[in-house]
């Protein structure tokens, strides 16, 4: 099971460290990175196998949001499955 | 593999355009709880409700977490209740609104349906005992809905039903008076009535139906809106197949909503509703859709045109997208419930007339339309009349949801709030049809009907 996470907001020191370190600590393995700053707006996309999450996935997606809200971040995680279906027949 | 642009473009109908699931809807079956005894009947049907659904809510929560899409209603409908209440008295009945109130309550659902009965081609006495008692149970609960098929393309239109129709809304209208005679919102009265909608107020769970299953209704006006001001000048087969892919799109969400939702509750999947069901939120109306395609205000000459390639677009895109598509199926016009419809009604650019032949080329019919307290009851008849035949003559759902706002008339609005939204009163042509109303009986059925 993996879910995608995206953080976007204004571009500010450490953001991919405060997010990895979420990752790490709950146990999200971290699969792949896309990131882009356009003039000072930071957009990132992330996948993460979420298979061995040590905390159920609404927690984690809960926790994200807040770490997001505390830095003026817009964060969410997401199932892929969403993305998938919507995207490939 | 998923690309950047693909993430991007569902965040963005999820944020921005306003995608949402309206409503995971869980049709139960009613028919064993039957007992000669009220309170045995009432004890019954709580049990069975809340035992089914217990878990709907959280269930829908979860999904809603985990997929990041917001599901804004959980719902229940029931077996119609009139088949359910053949030994109770009228009080039996107020007492079983009363209970699937508290029913609604105990589940924490937004609405619970199926307060109701099918009298298309006649009425049993349980059923004109039902239909009495309306207008008290619309006042008594605040969950309970309510809905009354008074005609099928293949039985015709009972009249006699539609007279009875006209004083229930009239005397809801009244008893629900202090509240904008909300009464009347919660009520609709139906020609072809689908057994599988998921949709509010017209929800019930059909004969032909499981013990219970699970029902999605999709939304996205919003969605298919951006879609089409993104197109550009485009042509309208160009314009066509944008909203195909659109609406594809949004069914697959609902697809895979509704899939998870009877997984996880262990109850068989139903349908997908296609309907696109507009919020009074900003950019999420159908109005809005119509004038992006090209008019300057819904209402306008080229509406009707306009609504009938959205409303099949949409469903050509959908059927691809869902295993079984049911329900209503199209765009829903609710007047109150539309942005756009309201500022266009108040513009004096959408009149009832050009809503009425609207309804003739998309999903539902006349509704959440606010008329003048005052209206007389034969009026409100020959609207449903009106409406009914348009649906039975077609072979298509049709229904008419309509308050006679108490102490309002044209000029004033009334609001409900939340979903239900602001309807500004509108002007109707109240010259009397009180005689043809008075002859009852049966408009036979249409001679298309006979197809065997």
């Amino acid at each position: 099971m993996k879910a995608v996470i995206t953080v976007t907001g204004k571009d500010t020191v450490g953001i991919i460290a405060k997010v990895s370190t979420i990752c790490a600590e709950k146990g999200a393995n971290i699969l792949e990175i896309t990131q882009s700053v356009l003039s000072e707006y930071f957009a990132m996309i992330m996948l993460a196998d979420i298979n061995d999450l040590k905390v159920p996935f609404s927690d984690f997606v809960d926790e994200l949001a807040q770490i997001g809200k505390n830095a003026g971040l817009d964060i969410h995680a997401m199932h892929e499955d969403i993305f998938n279906t919507m995207h490939h027949i | 593999m998923l690309n950047t642009s693909d993430i991007l473009e569902t965040i963005n109908m999820i944020r921005e355009e306003n995608l949402d699931i309206r409503t995971i809807t869980m049709g139960i079956s009613l028919l064993d709880c039957v007992s000669e005894d009220e309170n045995r009947l009432c004890e019954k049907v709580y049990d069975k409700i809340t035992k089914r659904a217990e878990r709907l809510v959280s269930v829908g929560c979860d999904i809603e977490k985990e997929y990041g899409i917001p599901i804004v209603n959980k719902r229940v409908s029931v077996t119609p209740v009139s088949l359910i209440g053949g030994a109770i008295s009228p009080d039996g009945y107020i007492k079983l609104a009363k209970t699937l109130e508290r029913a609604a309550q105990t589940l924490g659902i937004n609405f619970i349906g199926g307060f109701g009965a099918l009298v298309h081609k006649g009425m049993t006495e349980a059923e004109k005992n039902l239909i009495s008692v309306i207008p008290e149970a619309l006042n008594e609960t605040n969950l309970v809905c309510s809905s009354v098929n008074v005609a099928t393309t293949k039985a015709g239109i009972n009249m006699d039903a539609i007279a009875l129709m006209g004083k229930t809304i009239k005397r809801a209208a009244y008893l629900t008076r202090d509240r904008g005679s909300i009464g009347c919102a919660k009520f609709v009265v139906f020609a072809n009535v689908p057994e599988d909608n998921p949709f509010m107020a017209g929800a019930f769970h059909g004969v032909g139906e499981p013990d219970s299953v699970i029902s999605v209704g999709v939304s996205g006006p919003g969605v298919v809106s951006s879609a089409i001001a993104r197109a550009g000048d485009c042509d309208l087969s160009e314009l066509a197949d944008i909203i195909k892919k659109t609406a594809f799109k949004i069914t697959r969400v609902g697809q895979l909503v509704a899939h998870e939702a009877a997984r996880r509750l262990d109850t068989p999947f139903g349908i997908i509703d296609l309907s696109l069901a507009p919020t009074p939120a900003i950019g999420d109306s159908v109005a809005h859709i119509l004038e992006n395609m090209g008019l300057t205000v819904c209402g306008s000459h080229g509406t009707t045109a306009a609504l009938a390639m959205l409303n099949d677009a949409v469903k050509k895109g959908g059927v691809m997208a869902s295993s079984h598509v049911g329900g209503l199926s199209g765009a829903f016009i609710p007047v109150s419930e539309d942005a756009g419809m309201i500022a266009a009604v108040e513009q004096g650019a959408l009149s009832i007339e050009k809503l009425e032949a609207m309804t003739a080329v998309c999903s539902v019919g006349l509704d959440m339309i606010a008329v003048p307290g005052d209206t007389p009851e034969d009026v409100i008849c020959g609207i449903i009349a009106d409406e009914i035949s348009i649906g039975v003559a077609n072979t298509k759902t049709t229904a008419v949801r309509i308050i006679p706002a108490w102490g309002k008339t044209v000029g004033d609005s009334v609001d409900f709030g939340g979903l239900l939204g602001r309807a500004p009163i509108m002007k109707l042509n109240s010259a009397s049809c009180a005689k043809f109303i008075a002859r009852g009986g049966r408009i036979p059925a249409p001679i298309h009907s006979l197809k065997n």
